[in-house]
């Protein structure tokens, strides 16, 4: 897992689902974050970068 | 070290998730606070917070420094005292634009002009957020708010020509969305010996955006993104370029004044020897 949710810190804001260049990331139903394509991730950072809640995580 | 161990270093532990509305910009504006604090290699003991009243001065609860969260509009005097009495101590000063430049404006010259070396993040997200939407002195003209209905009628100060004018020494801007920039011009204004102003223009999707129909977090972070433009393509801008847009990077540097703690530390030694 290159990146790392912490769900209950999340607010559904979709930062990180729109500055993500690769698509990685979604807010779901219950408008949390989730990685719906992980494996397309570069790890640039800006999701982890861009969120004022510190629940997402890029770990290198 | 990762961010993450960042987060778990410097904010008090079981305080997340923080009250903060989703997609507001002050949860990054902090993130940058303690990302510079870990780049300038101080000690959490080394450091001060301090805050007035706002959204933007919850900051300082969250936190893990020595912090003082102190009256609506007088973060800059407690700072001033803090720093006077312990000078060793890096102030950092979390105020908001209300805070700041309406209540607390007074202060804000005073301090400038002094040129102390506090550093002082400003989060400017154009309006009162916590008390429901009331337009503040960085409300920019024609914007619509609780208190203008009909659209704001004030010209908004240009904080960083502002404290400019009034004597800071090292004056910066920044948006949420160019967050590792604001990281350094944290760093920057805490290395910095005098008065230093960051202005971190932040996004209230809750009272500011809706109010002006700007959309959610996700168009007002790419909104500073469109309109925040470095200094040094700044400068090259004709007027009609620069409609609409705002300066970010380091605006103003002046290293010519001496800071007030040294000259107060000079007035000291002088009363003692005696001389007039």
């Amino acid at each position: 897992m290159a990146l790392k949710i912490i769900t209950k810190r999340c607010k559904g804001c979709g930062i990180c689902a729109a500055l993500c260049p690769k698509k990685v990331l979604a807010v779901n139903e219950v408008e949390k974050v989730e990685a719906v394509n992980e494996k397309e991730c570069i790890k640039c950072g800006q999701c982890e970068q861009h969120c004022p809640d510190y629940a997402i995580f890029v770990e290198k | 070290m990762s961010t993450e161990a960042l987060i778990d270093k410097y904010f008090r532990p079981g305080r997340l998730p923080h009250i903060w509305c989703p997609g507001c910009g002050n949860g990054i504006v902090t993130g940058c606070i303690v990302k510079a604090v870990e780049q300038t290699g101080l000690t959490r003991d080394e450091v001060a917070v301090v805050s007035g009243i706002g959204c933007s001065s919850r900051a300082s609860g969250y936190l893990d420094f020595n912090t003082v969260h102190s009256a609506h509009g007088r973060a800059l005097p407690v700072a001033t005292g803090v720093k006077m009495g312990n000078p060793k101590l890096n102030v950092i000063v979390v105020t908001g634009d209300g805070d700041c430049t309406a209540i607390g404006g007074n202060h804000l010259i005073h301090a400038a002009r002094r040129n102390l070396d506090l550093t002082v993040v400003l989060f400017n997200n154009s309006i009162y957020g916590m008390t429901g939407g009331q337009y503040s002195p960085l409300t920019p003209f024609g914007s619509k708010a609780t208190t203008a209905p009909y659209a704001t009628i004030e010209h908004d100060f240009d904080v960083v020509e502002l404290a400019k004018a009034a004597g800071a020494t090292f004056v910066a801007r920044g948006t949420t969305f160019h967050a590792q920039l604001l990281t350094d011009l944290i760093v920057k204004g805490m290395q910095h010996k005098g008065f230093s102003l960051i202005e971190a223009v932040s996004a209230c999707p809750t009272s500011f955006g809706r109010q002006n129909k700007m959309g959610g977090p996700v168009e007002m972070i790419l909104w500073q993104r469109d309109h925040g433009v470095m200094k040094a393509a700044w400068d090259k801008m004709t007027d009609e370029q620069r409609q609409g847009k705002f300066p970010i990077g380091v605006l103003h540097e002046d290293n010519s004044k001496v800071e007030y703690t040294v000259a107060y530390d000079y007035l000291i030694k002088k009363a003692q020897e005696g001389k007039k």
